[in-house]
């Protein structure tokens, strides 16, 4: 209980920095993943293909491997001078992003294609079929496995605390290191944690229910 | 793909709307269009009957692109169909379609159904968009039920909802796939009804049905289709009194004596 009260601040620093990380993170990973899927149905043969060397790409690579690639590639290679946090974000971005973009191509998938043939026949393009149309229609579909990917997401920027950044693991690291009795941090980080996950799997069943589409 | 492309140039002056030249498409190896040559004038309403599997949805889609052909070509009011993109779309937005399951937008009110296509795609302003499709909505009998959702409607009013979506786009032509196919058959004639106010206005239109009595009653001409290919065409008066071809023959003695 100590450990909570005399360290306040570390902690609330790190539940912080989890929270905007994953925010953050889960932002970039939405946006990229709907584009990427959008890619993957798209009528474009090189499009296509993109989408799906992307989703190989950063779905099939381990977490750390990508941190990795993000600390010592990234700088040398791409754009050098990121800060530990837009590394991190990077990193977690794009892995999810992949997951993000299958979720969605299951949810398209779902919406009858009768939906979006009655849309090309009005006269509208592939991209205002994707939005107007079908992507709306998807979006029920698409929730359960988000929530999962998004809580997925919360414990994967744990990574991050071992790369410098500040986040809630990382508190654990710093605490131990200062010989505080491991059991109490590890029950402070993990309902650290708890708030978070619960908060968005709360979040979504509230979204599901909201979003229903009648046939 | 090889270009059949004869006297594209006279074709605009002409009145023919939609002209198919040796048309051509596989499913697999599946020959499910075989030379077709279909011309259809403007005003006119053409009516594809035939057997299932025939071929005959497959030829109304190919119209608008939904499916792709192999060899052969298609000219809408003198433009043959460009390859997908911009260009289609443009071209899409004067071919109305309606298809055998209605697909209304689920997610969207009727009168949102009606005027996507006008906001979107006409760039029409909001207020005018809704004034025509409320008028539309009218003129297929279905204005009371304009804010509701098209789960909530029965099969025939989704249908004629279909009909105005198509119609708000202001068609040179439109296509119906198989319109009153998944239709209770209490709700069969409110379309019907639609469809031939809608011929009698002098829109030009392509109909697959198995309605034999709408093709007698509205068609300026029949098209028989079997095994993908167009086996004859006629007046509706001469082709069920007196069809020339066996196929059409068994066809119809199938169909008409029960």
């Amino acid at each position: 209980m100590n450990v909570l009260l005399d360290h306040l601040a570390e902690f609330r620093e790190g539940f912080i920095g989890t929270v905007l990380l994953t925010l953050a993170s889960g932002l970039l990973a939405m946006v990229l993943g709907v584009i990427v899927a959008g890619f993957r149905v798209s009528p474009v043969p090189p499009l296509r293909l993109l989408g799906t060397v992307w989703v190989t790409l950063f779905r099939n690579t381990p977490l750390t491997l990508l941190f990795l690639v993000a600390w010592f590639v990234v700088p040398v290679i791409f754009v050098p001078g990121l800060s530990p946090w837009t590394k991190a974000l990077l990193a977690l971005g794009f892995y999810t992003s992949s997951f993000v973009c299958e979720a969605i191509r299951s949810g398209i998938n779902t919406v009858p294609v009768g939906q979006a043939e009655a849309a090309r026949s009005l006269g509208m393009t592939f991209t205002q079929t994707l939005r107007m149309i079908v992507l709306p229609q998807a979006t029920r579909t698409v929730i359960p496995p988000l929530s999962s990917i998004f809580i997925a997401l919360t414990k994967n920027s744990a990574i991050a605390g071992a790369f410098s950044v500040t986040e809630l693991f990382g508190v654990q690291k710093l605490l131990s290191d200062q010989g505080f009795a491991i059991a109490w941090i590890f029950l402070w980080v993990a309902l650290g944690y708890l708030v978070i996950t619960f908060s968005i799997s709360g979040l979504f069943r509230l979204l599901e229910r909201r979003l229903g589409v009648a046939r | 793909m090889t270009e059949v492309s004869v006297a594209k140039e006279d074709v605009a002056a002409t009145g023919e709307l939609v002209v198919l030249k040796s048309v051509n498409k596989h499913f697999g190896a599946l020959h499910v269009l075989q030379d077709i040559d279909l011309t259809i004038a403007r005003g006119e309403v053409v009516v594809v009957i035939g057997p299932s599997g025939s071929g005959k949805s497959t030829l109304c889609r190919t119209i608008n692109r939904l499916e792709t052909i192999d060899s052969g070509t298609i000219t809408i009011d003198g433009k043959p169909l460009p390859q997908e993109g911009r260009e289609l779309a443009r071209l899409r937005a004067d071919v109305g379609m309606v298809f055998q399951s209605f697909n209304l937008f689920a997610h969207k009110t009727v009168l949102e159904n009606v005027m996507l296509g006008q906001i979107k795609v006409r760039k029409t302003d909001k207020k005018q968009a809704e004034e025509k499709a409320r008028s539309l909505l009218d003129r297929v009998g279905v204005a009371t039920q304009a804010d509701k959702y098209p789960a909530q409607l029965s099969g025939g009013q989704q249908q004629r909802v279909a009909i105005a979506r198509a119609l708000a786009m202001d068609p040179k032509v439109m296509l119906f796939d198989e319109p009153t196919s998944a239709l209770d058959p209490e709700m069969i004639n409110e379309v019907l009804e639609v469809m031939q106010q809608l011929a009698r206005d002098g829109m030009t239109m392509i109909v697959v049905t198995h309605e034999m009595g709408f093709a007698r009653s509205a068609a300026n001409r029949v098209v028989f289709m079997a095994d993908g290919r167009i086996v004859e065409e006629a007046v509706p008066g001469q082709f069920f009194s007196n069809p020339r071809s066996d196929r059409a023959k068994d066809f119809l003695s199938k169909i008409l004596h029960h």
